[in-house]
């Protein structure tokens, strides 16, 4: 789950790293009152979860009051990558000298957090990694150990920061360790920190990212998820928990496993079509489950066809077949459905399908070419009757 | 002759009466498996199962008292890290986690503690392993696979037991099979699998699955290259996800680039590893 600007910044300033005067405003005449509290120059800043908000224009400096109301008016009317603006961030503006860049993420082929840090900041770390890789400093972080002060001051000594700031750079880093454990983040980043002419060390940006997995732990953190980011069918599913993504293509898909949904969306796409969703039931299949996930793929209106892929391995395969049967009587429509199964009394499995006259196949690839020559043959968009 | 889990094998449950952890220990005792023990911390003294499984208080207490030496954890995932940390303390040898969802931050600090104790995991967020003919430790199904000379090491669940299933029907069959899990730092790794496989005289060839995410795929891939003789068949899901999205397992994202399945797929090419283009090619290519 990703974080707002304004959100990860609130929190890093809580483990004492320093940022900008600022609030938040949903309005431009909000804007132009903050404006004139912080005393005129300020950065307006739009609040959407997508990267690339300056090129876009999401990003702008104002010299008084007046034209942050005007900025903000503009920026709140955008949309950015298909993200509506309902936010900015009024910011008081900074005198920069330099900016540095500063994260701790997970490395999974090392299994352990690591720090990285850049005198090249400003930009996004991918690209420091590609034109200067050389200016990157990482250093792993023992997760039963935590961040050592030594390994802070290397650190600062690695970006050539100017001694004089290691002592506030040894703050920051460990305040910033701290918000990765505390949030349970696989992402903590400020970019830039910068160096102000008057020599302090301010974080101008804050990005973090929570795992899902531990967002049980932080019921006040999982509050702050903005929905704007997430496609409604993503988050219907998240309610019957049921993993799914929506794609662009026609074939809506409903497999049991995500290895076995991702391998399903794969063949569709070797056989000439173009899967509607990746949808994960998890294991069995279970008929209210098959309901709400029948109900999600069928609310798209390019859905053509529906190909089901189930191996009965514990949850036999004429148990599945019956929960379908059952799952279809509630969902009536006339979309095509493909469905295969496979494994344990899948042979019983198919024959319930097949005496219901349902469309069954016995392999993948039988399953994905009849699936696509279903969607092809179905010329208008399939309904719920 | 198998890896990891054999005859030998005395397991303890963690987590033996919930739903899960009671429901797969029945489908273990019924293929065969040697299962001593199972933990419920305040239900010591219990019996599960008509009687057959005793129930302790802790894992240290339930080696004592059996002797087990393999264990597999059913523990919800808010339970899990300290599960793992228990069962190391408790001087088991290897450690099976099938719990889905555990925070990635404590399989760090699970990892991290592990490796220096010297203790073997396998998952979380696994099927665990089947050496088919004598014992399987996890959730794969039991009926779906036969003995024989392949071995199997995959990131995945269902999709494991789709090429498991597909074997069978061709009689071909499986010295041991090893789901290491899908989530983004996990015990047990592609590399260490081929290297017990390497060493297995009862392995003659490998299916690896592999997905998106991670690079332990193009990792494998050097390996392979570098260390292994016996042939190596792969199959890696995930060719049409989307970047950004965490495709059902945690670790089965494309970030900033990397974890591409082409990538992957090149790298295993490169190394010789004959790659399907769907699973139901990979019997073809073993023979």
């Amino acid at each position: 789950m990703k974080l707002h600007e304004y959100q990860s910044k609130q929190i890093f300033s809580r483990y004492g790293i320093p940022i900008p005067k600022g609030r938040i405003a949903v309005t431009a005449q909000e804007a132009e009152h903050i404006a004139e509290e912080l005393g005129g120059r300020v950065v307006i800043k739009s609040q959407v979860l997508v990267g690339g908000r300056g090129k876009a224009g999401g990003i702008r400096l104002a010299k008084n009051p007046d034209e942050a109301e005007e900025l903000a008016a503009q920026i709140l009317a955008m949309e950015i990558k298909g993200l509506p603006v309902r936010k900015v961030l009024v910011d008081e503006a900074a005198q920069i000298e330099k900016e540095i860049y500063l994260g701790i993420t997970n490395d999974r082929t090392a299994r352990k957090p690591v720090m990285m840090s850049s005198s090249a900041g400003g930009v996004e770390i991918e690209e420091i990694a590609r034109k200067e890789p050389q200016k990157i400093i990482k250093t792993h972080i023992d997760p039963l150990l935590g961040l050592g002060d030594y390994q802070a001051r290397d650190i600062a000594a690695g970006i050539d920061l100017p001694r004089e700031h290691w002592k506030s750079f040894g703050m920051i880093a460990h305040g910033l360790w701290k918000a990765y454990l505390d949030c349970d983040a696989t992402l903590a980043e400020i970019n830039p920190l910068v160096i102000t002419s008057d020599n302090r060390l301010l974080a101008l940006d804050g990005k973090m990212v929570l795992d899902d997995n531990a967002l049980f732990r932080h019921p006040d953190l999982a509050e702050m998820r903005d929905l704007d980011a997430e496609a409604p069918s993503e988050i219907e599913a998240r309610k019957y928990g049921l993993s799914f993504i929506k794609l662009d293509g026609n074939i809506g898909c409903m497999v049991n496993g995500a290895g076995l949904a991702m391998t399903s969306m794969d063949i569709i796409k070797l056989f000439g079509g173009e899967p509607a969703n990746f949808l994960d039931i998890g294991g069995g299949a279970s008929a209210d489950k098959v309901t709400a996930a029948l109900r999600i793929i069928l609310a798209d209106p390019n859905v053509r066809a529906v190909l089901f892929n189930v191996f009965g391995g514990i949850t036999r395969g004429d148990e599945v077949a019956r929960g379908i049967l059952v799952a279809l009587d509630e969902v009536k429509t006339k979309v095509p459905m493909v469905i295969r199964l496979v494994g344990t009394n899948a042979e019983e499995g198919r024959q319930i399908l097949a005496d219901a006259n349902m469309i069954t196949a016995e392999t993948l690839a039988d399953a994905a070419r009849k699936a696509v020559a279903a969607a092809q043959a179905q010329p208008t968009k399939g309904a719920v009757s | 002759m198998s890896i990891l889990v054999d005859k030998n094998t005395r397991l303890l449950v963690q987590g033996i009466t919930g739903n899960e952890g009671l429901f797969h220990t029945q489908q273990m005792v019924e293929f065969g498996t040697n299962v001593v023990a199972g933990t419920r911390p305040g239900k010591g003294g219990e019996w599960v199962l008509d009687g057959k499984i005793p129930v302790f208080d802790s894992v240290k207490i339930a080696v004592e008292a059996t002797g087990a030496n393999t264990s597999v954890i059913f523990v919800p995932a808010r339970g899990a890290a300290d599960a793992m940390f228990e069962a190391t303390d408790a001087g088991l040898s290897l450690v099976v986690c099938i719990t889905e969802g555990v925070p990635v931050q404590d399989m760090m600090r699970v990892r991290s503690y592990m490796d220096q104790k010297g203790v073997r995991l396998v998952g979380p967020n696994c099927p665990g392993l089947l050496t088919p003919g004598a014992t399987k430790v996890g959730i794969i199904p039991g009926d779906i696979s036969i003995p024989g000379n392949i071995g199997v090491v995959s990131r995945s669940g269902t999709l494991t037991y789709e090429v498991l299933f597909a074997l069978k029907q061709l009689n071909m069959g499986v010295s041991t099979c090893v789901g290491i899990g899908g989530d983004p730092i996990n015990g047990t790794s592609f590399i260490d699998c081929l290297d017990l496989f390497e060493e297995d005289p009862n392995t003659d060839k490998i299916v690896l699955i592999g997905e998106i995410g991670g690079s332990d795929e193009e990792r494998a891939a050097e390996y392979i290259a570098s260390r292994m003789t016996k042939p190596v068949v792969s199959f890696i899901a995930g060719q049409t996800a989307p970047p950004g999205k965490r495709m059902g397992h945690a670790g089965a994202i494309v970030e900033g680039g990397s974890g591409l399945a082409s990538d992957k797929i090149r790298a295993l090419q490169a190394a010789g590893v004959s790659v399907a283009r769907h699973p139901e090619e990979i019997p073809d290519l073993l023979q």
